[in-house]
């Protein structure tokens, strides 16, 4: 359904009274950027664009868009994986990057007041000064926004020991869809009454849009260090990310990459990662000058003893530094080696590691389609890259039926769809596998009860029941789904 | 013991819709300064116990709502692990303290601004809705986005949004060695010093103050503990083990005066004028514990001042516990209806409103 003329020329006219000229895009031209987020396969144009500069300005949108029932698309720095932030043609698209102040560092509360445009990396930069820092560290730190960061739950690199968006946060400032602003939580531990913040972090703008957030500072470690294990096999190195956690080892960060992974971040970074070897893990220890080198020693012999045919500690801060360049810069050196990529991003129970990666090589072959493996070994979150070519035919949906494949997998291991990159709109029939539809309609209640108009952000997080009968009718009825002659897990 | 009970208690609810009743939700009964909902009948999860996957490596426990909390504890030290936000039983030397009632009360020990709370380790519930529904939300590990974060809002929701059944909580090493240090200090030198230490990169695992003493408790390995020890002098506190558990479950003297004990939750260097004896200030000053016959407005007003809330938190009688703010009030009304719409778990037990 598209906006009507009249609904259309409503809303221009009402949103030109309380944004500026610059911060209100409609000509297809200036739509164009914002067509997609991170997950470009997906894109759309908005029909209006609103770059609100205050949080009145962001309070009088959602008004009028909820007075003209118009939906309503938040958006951060666009940097998100699912198309969480894929425009609503028939909608607006609110960009929330100009309201990027940090209003407040607050070093006794070990805490800061920011607004949701505020940069990731940015924050930690203004606060380092004061030796504290916002732990969560998601890849894309450099751009991503810590309002698209609460809506998501981000993790990062260092969630195995400091948790998730969802456990730095103190407090948020919300506005409902009718405009009301909402002050949950604040500078304290925890908060009277449901734990409405919880809820709202990885809500994925379905709720409410964000426009200020207190997150938790902590003080930045004194030392952290880290190494690189080699391995000539990828079930040696998932067992040895078993056994460092089983030893009461938890490191600040314990990444893996597989062999066509290392290959490409070595191609791309040039840190000297053992090109031959099957699998790295990366281990990163942190915290009192005294503990580090001993626990890294600990670390070390347990790799030795999973059968890691060289360790690597980083002997100063430049090569830890260089060491997790390439771990980050893995995806854009993934993209070198293949027009395309498709990441999933799949959370599975650490002893079924080596099993899962058995099984994904096997989907590769079968589909033909390589696949790099970089995950958040710690915490059993994977990250397999899909290589294809967006220009051959049928290339995209091949890779679609093998993500859906390994997302299935994921399930059926126990784990989950999605550890921190959303659902979206790239996940929803993952939803139908994951939940029942009593499950789903409990979501679909949640949502109520916070926007009974289903105007924040529509179509995406939960699919509708519908639309999971649907998939559910073409597996058992039709059994016509792509590529019927694969095992399906 | 090990008992699946979940058949028969999704009967119990659906037989309370079909006659219109109201339920208690009862689980060990320990935290009995609470008070409990008047309801048409109880649902007793107290049998339903059981651990239903435990993995040392995957650094997580699942068990059924009525498993006592004790159980789960020394299966936990037996595999040096734990949980590391230290719920609290109040059960009084008892192990009637069961993990869903120690969900449903969210509350959390010393350990809370360094090991997460209670909520931050919950990772995933199965439940029954107020329509007699079984839901599962979240799973087994520690990252998962899918659907909203429903685990972690029955955290602290007192059984008003529906019966947990089963619970999954992340559980972390237990550390190597324990040691507390004391140090006299006025209580309003406290707060200041215990940021002094937070930002000295040391093994901490709680920053409280106490009787004119700031009490700084260091978990780790042996290097890392007694490094931080001969860094930062002070008093080797004797028997701290059984200190802190006396401080945790409220056996200690310093709790049993007569007198009504409210709780604090403040920004953590907040400068709140208690007098010396009756403050017990934990959680590196964000938690503090009152003493006090002052008046709910007072204390009330106090705490926001500061930013914070306070309720009553044992008295002669039972109590309520806390209320939703009042700017959340609509808010947690339709949370409650979208769960719950016939208003049948726990009435009133949500700040006395539903």
């Amino acid at each position: 359904m598209s906006l009507s003329k009249t609904t259309c020329a409503a809303l221009m006219t009402r949103l030109g009274k309380v944004l500026s000229k610059h911060a209100l895009l409609h000509d297809e031209e200036a739509l164009r950027p914002y067509e997609c987020d991170g997950l470009s396969a997906y894109r759309q144009l908005p029909a209006v664009v609103c770059l609100p500069e205050t949080v009145e300005q962001v309070q009088a949108v959602l008004r009028i868009c909820d007075e003209l029932q118009v939906p309503v698309v938040p958006r951060g720095a666009g940097t998100g994986l699912s198309g969480g932030a894929l425009p609503d043609h028939a909608g607006v698209l609110l960009v929330l990057t100009k309201l990027n102040r940090i209003l407040e560092i607050d070093a006794p509360n070990f805490c800061a007041r920011v607004e949701p445009g505020v940069r990731n990396l940015a924050l930690s930069e203004a606060t380092r000064p004061l030796g504290l820092y916002y732990a969560p560290d998601p890849s894309s730190q450099i751009a991503c926004s810590i309002g698209g960061n609460v809506a998501e739950n981000s993790g990062g690199v260092h969630c195995l020991k400091y948790g998730l968006t969802v456990h730095n946060v103190l407090g948020l400032k919300m506005l409902t869809i009718e405009g009301e602003l909402l002050d949950i939580g604040g500078k304290t531990l925890d908060a009277p009454g449901y734990d409405v913040l919880a809820l709202l972090c990885g809500s994925e703008g379905l709720l409410g849009v964000i426009v200020e957030i207190t997150v938790r500072l902590l003080p930045c470690p004194e030392c952290a260090q880290v190494m690189v294990a080699a391995f000539d096999d990828v079930a040696k190195a998932g067992a040895a990310v078993g056994n460092v956690i089983a030893a009461g080892i938890i490191p600040a960060g314990l990444e893996m990459m597989d062999k066509l992974a290392i290959r490409a971040a070595e191609d791309f970074v040039h840190v000297g990662y053992p090109k031959h070897a099957a699998a790295i893990l990366l281990c990163e220890v942190d915290g009192a000058r005294v503990e580090v080198p001993e626990e890294l020693q600990r670390v070390r012999q347990i790799m030795l003893e999973s059968g890691a045919f060289e360790v690597r500690i980083a002997t100063d801060e430049a090569e830890r530094a260089l060491f997790w360049k390439s771990r980050k810069a893995t995806f854009p050196a993934v993209g070198r080696l293949s027009p395309d990529y498709y990441c999933m991003d799949g959370t599975i129970p650490r002893h079924r590691l080596a099993e899962v990666l058995t099984r994904i090589e096997a989907l590769s072959e079968q589909f033909g389609l390589p696949v790099a493996n970089v995950f958040h070994a710690g915490d059993g979150n994977l990250h397999p890259l899909i290589l294809y070519d967006a220009n051959r035919e049928g290339d995209l949906t091949k890779a679609e039926a093998l993500g859906a494949c390994i997302l299935r997998l994921c399930v059926a291991v126990g784990g989950t769809i999605t550890g921190e990159h959303g659902v979206g709109i790239e996940k929803l029939d993952g939803m139908c596998m994951q939940f029942k539809s009593s499950e789903l309609s409990q979501f679909l209640r949640v949502k109520a009860a916070f926007d009974p108009q289903g105007l924040l952000n529509p179509g995406k997080a939960v699919p509708t029941l519908h639309r999971c009968a649907e998939l559910g009718a073409m597996h058992v009825h039709r059994g016509q789904v792509p590529f019927p002659e694969l095992e399906r897990f | 013991m090990n008992h699946d009970l979940s058949l028969s208690l999704q009967d119990q609810v659906k037989e309370a819709i079909a006659k219109k009743h109201t339920l208690a939700i009862v689980g060990g009964g320990s935290k009995s300064f609470l008070q409990s909902a008047k309801a048409d009948a109880e649902l007793n999860l107290s049998g339903h116990r059981g651990v239903l996957n435990y993995e040392p490596g995957e650094l997580f426990i699942s068990a059924r709502a009525g498993t006592p909390l004790a159980e789960i504890e020394t299966l936990l030290a037996d595999h040096r692990q734990m949980l590391a936000s230290e719920p609290q039983h109040f059960s009084q030397g008892e192990n009637l303290a069961t993990l869903g009632g120690a969900v449903a009360c969210g509350f959390s020990g010393s350990r809370r601004p360094f090991a997460g709370s209670l909520r931050d380790h919950v990772l995933g519930v199965n439940m029954l809705n107020g329509k007699g529904e079984r839901l599962q939300f979240g799973g087994q590990v520690m990252k998962n986005v899918a659907g909203f974060d429903v685990s972690r809002l029955m955290v602290g929701a007192r059984g008003t949004l529906g019966a947990l059944l089963e619970i999954s909580v992340k559980v972390m090493p237990k550390p190597e060695l324990e040691q507390t240090l004391l140090f006299e200090c006025p209580s309003v030198h406290a707060v200041k010093r215990m940021s002094g230490f937070v930002h000295r990169s040391l093994p901490l695992s709680a920053l409280a103050w106490l009787e004119g003493y700031l009490l700084v408790r260091l978990e780790g390995t042996e290097t890392a503990v007694s490094a931080a020890s001969a860094q930062i002098g002070g008093d080797v506190a004797e028997q701290s083990a059984n200190f802190w558990l006396s401080l945790r479950e409220q056996t200690h003297p310093f709790f049993r005066r007569h007198q009504p004990l409210w709780r604090l939750s403040v920004p953590p260097a907040a400068d709140l004028p208690i007098p010396e004896n009756e403050v017990f200030i934990d959680w590196q000053g964000g938690l503090r514990w009152w003493q006090t016959d002052r008046s709910a407005e007072y204390i009330q007003t106090m705490a926001s001042k500061a930013g914070g809330y306070a309720y009553l938190f044992r008295d002669a009688g039972p109590v309520i516990g806390d209320s939703p703010p009042t700017g959340l009030l609509t808010l947690h009304r339709s949370l409650k209806q979208s769960f719950d719409p016939d208003g049948l778990f726990n009435p009133g037990l949500m700040g006395g409103q539903f």
